[in-house]
């Protein structure tokens, strides 16, 4: 039996749909027979071919009990349906059901999920294995929330998390004891457990998080690891993020990888694991910040950035394989057990619904407001952000932006400070305005090196307006090229440069310079992909 | 400026220079790992050879002073497909770009490393050369007349250390005395043994095993290296008879491939090497499986081992390669692969913890 994720709300969307219907397809694969439950149709995995049997029911534990008792499965797979099928899973094992229908909880086992979830036994264990954890309180009533407040020498700011929340729902930084009180008490209220975790604010370093896995026989592997450009303070879900690091040398790189793979090994899980790490950006100094032991929003983001099916071989491990028993599908001839090797870099960017909600408080804070998110891969990162930001439909072809040139100073000086969905177009009107790499990397506190690199961007639109006159043949070859490389359109160079965007294309095609496409195989080229998809550049070799 | 990559098999791909002007021949091999371009530019085991990284950005967090792995830039040449024209890290002290001018290595970029990366996958390594200051046709004469082939070279006698010295904790304070026979040592193998406690003795490769026997150490690590180890057969004499004085033997990567030929095995060529961060190898023991850092281009043959008592520990699951060897009799063991990381996951570190048990067993 599988548990879907219930209705589609902000901070839990599709992608616990698509991760359910590869397991589906992995589960059958293996000569399973499924039986899903899930209380949206509107989702792919409750297709009847997908299931063997499919329940379009009310996701509660009186429901899950009587198709229990229909069924009679023989296991349940709690761990693809996100938050929700989890606790359902929870709910089950404590009131006794699945013993009484002797289901076997498949997966990770329960006691490993409570570890990872109760903050206060996960920090515990963190401790245990020497796993760095920052100072924090766990508060259940009004009085305890008073009593904190009131300590003297507490590290501000603080960051006030509810416990069992989707997407950290009810959350926020205090900066004052007022804050912390009425941040608390919303947060309390809005947890199943009436619990909150405040703790020691880690705005403005690294967020950097691992995809791990781990099968029974206790083999652990990564399959990727993401940068987010927002610094600590946004939610890892309304972040910006690349794919894989950027800014990390190996030993930062492998310091955080070992610290992953040590947690998911400590907790047990069998299956997928996402932990997410804040690393200081003037030392190796790392904190733990929490890990998601489940397939989450990441996992997808993470199965599409590098082609490995997270979802489909953590079914396969719930079910008793071994990493080293199952074929890596892209390859035909390699295992799931190895780590994938990029050779491209994948930009995520959240997608708000600010344009749906016109009154909406646009600041992004540690609470998820973003309600889908765009991925675009390429062989520069300039070119996979300039996708990703088509992708957005938000009227941008660009990082040019519909009012963008109206903002005062002062409004954009805050726009790079208060992160909102429109930070990625302010940063770039700053450098049109002349803004220092330093001054916008102390106001978003965005590491330089996508500074570098988003300036890059807003100096090939001066370059292509300056050359507008010129752009006859010989001369445009290297700057269209370059265009190209970074992701421009012939659209918005077209715009730049005054042309008709049928001209530059003609133009560009006439020099040779036309889109080629490669293969995500998960290899980096060292071995033969069979069922591999494509993303298109600007490069040599076209591989079609 | 513009910089040539020629091929043996004809093939030019033009590109950018950086680092230093001039020309440069090597061994053509591609490295998949997408971090640790300062440890794989000076680690020994790519003396010879050009490299490609696969991962496409490359230079983002510059050089620093401490990630090397020995005294110099070691490979032959650079060869990427972009350049990072900046770079962002706390311990940065220098770009890329300038750490090769430095050290006089020419570096290309701009190059489809895909596109190469694939050709080598297809034709195996093979012979190419870099130039800043030749044409096509005479790069290509070069590369044809005037290079030898790497299969040809000792690369061993050009990497090793020319005088023996010590890395490690005063005497007094040593838990353990090793001596380690330099192919190509990296500087992590000896951090990782200082840290342990011990004080190792580096010898060159040429040292006979009455000298590297005669402190009379508690232990001898055989270390990496470059090249054909068909070329090492005075290597390999010397290794037969420190397994002969039972001392305890670890050995890494060639030092796995010299003590398979000391026991009776040959060795052969893979069509384009172990490169990256990423090879998973089976215990087969434990049938749990390690990620592991890799970096050779000839394997041991396992059936070829004539010698009954020395069994295969461990196997790469890609190809089904020998990564590990032991003697069912002597405290000798070996590993195909790079438990010292730097770069890669230190998954397999407990190998030295092993080996330094060996030894304290043995003292007991």
């Amino acid at each position: 039996m599988v548990i879907g994720s219930g209705p589609i709300v902000i901070g839990q969307a599709a992608e616990f749909d698509y991760a359910g219907a590869q397991a589906c397809r992995a589960l059958r694969e293996e000569g399973v027979s499924v039986v899903l439950v899930n209380s949206n149709p509107a989702t792919i995995m409750t297709d009847v071919e997908m299931a063997d049997r499919v329940y379009i029911e009310p996701l509660t534990p009186a429901f899950l009990t009587k198709i229990i008792a229909r069924e009679k499965p023989d296991g349940l797979l709690p761990t693809l349906g996100g938050q929700t099928g989890l606790n359902l899973a929870t709910e089950l094992a404590t009131r006794g059901i699945l013993d009484d229908y002797n289901v076997k909880l498949l997966g990770t086992p329960l006691r490993a999920i409570t570890r990872a979830e109760d903050r206060q036994r996960f920090r515990k264990l963190m401790r245990q294995i020497g796993e760095p954890v920052p100072e924090s309180w766990i508060v259940e009533k009004d009085g305890e929330l008073v009593e904190l407040s009131r300590q003297s020498g507490l590290p501000w700011p603080l960051i006030v998390r509810p416990a069992y929340t989707l997407g950290g729902s009810g959350g926020g930084v205090a900066h004052t004891p007022e804050e912390l009180i009425e941040i608390g008490q919303r947060g309390m209220r809005l947890s199943p457990r009436h619990q909150v975790m405040v703790e020691r604010c880690l705005v403005g370093w690294k967020e950097i998080e691992y995809e791990v896995m781990r099968d029974a026989n206790d083999t652990c592997i990564t399959i990727c690891n993401m940068e987010n450009l927002d610094p600590m303070g946004v939610h890892t879900g309304d972040s910006i993020v690349v794919a894989p690091s950027q800014t990390l040398s190996d030993k930062e790189y492998q310091m955080l990888r070992s610290a992953s793979l040590k947690i998911i090994r400590s907790l047990g899980i069998e299956g997928g694991c996402n932990v997410q790490l804040a690393l200081d950006p003037k030392s190796f100094g790392y904190y733990v910040i929490e890990v998601n032991p489940r397939v989450s929003r990441s996992s997808a983001l993470a199965s599409k950035a590098t082609g490995y099916p997270i979802a489909r071989v953590a079914s396969q491990i719930a079910i008793g394989l071994h990493l080293d028993e199952i074929p890596n599908r892209v390859t035909g001839k390699t295992l799931a057990c190895f780590e994938p090797a990029l050779d491209y870099c994948v930009v995520k960017i959240p997608r708000w619904p600010f344009d749906k909600f016109t009154s909406a408080d646009r600041r992004i804070t540690t609470q998820m407001k973003a309600t889908g998110e765009v991925m675009a891969l390429d062989r520069s990162f300039e070119s996979a952000l300039m996708k990703a930001v088509r992708s957005l439909e938000v009227g941008a072809n660009s990082l040019r932006y519909k009012g963008a040139s109206q903002w005062s100073d002062m409004e954009i000086e805050s726009l790079l400070t208060t992160p909102t969905d429109e930070r990625l177009f302010a940063i770039a009107e700053a450098f049109r305005r002349g803004l220092m790499i330093e001054e916008v990397a102390g106001l978003s506190g965005y590491d330089p090196w996508f500074l570098h690199k988003i300036r890059g961007i807003v100096q090939m639109e001066k370059r292509l307006r300056d050359h507008a006159a010129d752009l006859n043949r010989d001369e445009a070859a290297g700057l269209l090229t370059e265009a190209k490389g970074l992701g421009f359109t012939d659209r918005t160079i077209a715009e730049l440069t005054g042309r008709t965007e049928r001209d530059i294309r003609a133009l560009r095609t006439s020099l040779g310079i036309t889109a080629t496409y490669k293969i995500v195989d998960t290899c980096a080229a060292e071995f033969e992909a069979t069922t591999p998809y494509y993303y298109s550049c600007y490069d040599r070799e076209d591989e079609r | 400026m513009k910089a040539y990559l020629a091929f043996a098999d004809g093939t030019l791909l033009e590109g950018i220079s950086f680092g230093a002007e001039g020309r440069s021949a090597g061994e053509v091999v591609f490295n998949t790992g997408m971090t640790g371009y300062q440890e794989v530019l000076t680690d020994p085991s790519y003396a010879g050879q050009i490299v490609t990284l696969t991962y496409p950005l490359i230079g983002n967090y510059g050089v620093n002073v401490d990630d090397i792995e020995s005294r110099r830039v070691q490979v032959a040449g650079f060869v990427v497909h972009e350049l990072s024209p900046t770079f962002s890290n706390w311990r940065a002290s220098e770009s890329l770009d300038a750490f090769l001018k430095r050290h006089n290595i020419v570096g290309i970029t701009g190059i489809d490393t895909r596109e190469l990366t694939r050709r080598l996958r297809h034709h195996g390594v093979m012979m190419g050369a870099l130039s800043t200051n030749e044409t096509p046709e005479e790069l290509f004469e070069r590369l044809r007349a005037h290079t030898s082939a790497y299969d040809d070279v000792d690369w061993v006698r050009r990497v090793t250390t020319p005088e023996a010295y010590v890395w490690g904790p005063e005497k007094r304070d040593a838990k353990y005395r090793i001596a380690l026979l330099d192919c190509g040592v990296k500087y992590n193998i000896l951090r990782e043994l200082a840290d342990r406690g011990a004080r190792t003795t580096v010898f060159p490769a040429t040292a006979t095993a009455q000298e590297i026997l005669a402190d009379d150490p508690d232990g001898v690590f055989l270390s990496p290296g470059p090249g054909d180890p068909n070329l090492l057969g005075y290597a390999v004499d010397t290794v037969k008879q420190v397994v002969g004085s039972g001392k305890p033997v670890m050995g890494i990567c060639l030092g796995n491939q010299l003590l398979g030929c000391a026991f009776g095995g040959t060795t052969f060529k893979l069509p384009f090497g172990h490169r990256g961060a990423n090879h998973p190898v089976k215990d087969l023991t434990s049938g749990r499986v390690v990620i592991t850092s890799q970096n050779h281009g000839y394997a041991i043959d396992g059936d070829s081992i004539g010698d009954p008592n020395v069994e295969v520990t461990q196997i790469n699951l890609n190809d089904g390669t020998v990564e590990g060897l032991r003697h069912r009799e002597l405290p000798v063991f070996s590993i195909q692969y790079h438990p010292e990381a730097s770069p890669g996951p230190t998954d397999s570190r407990f190998f030295f913890e092993q080996f330094l048990k060996v030894i304290e067993e043995r003292k007991r």
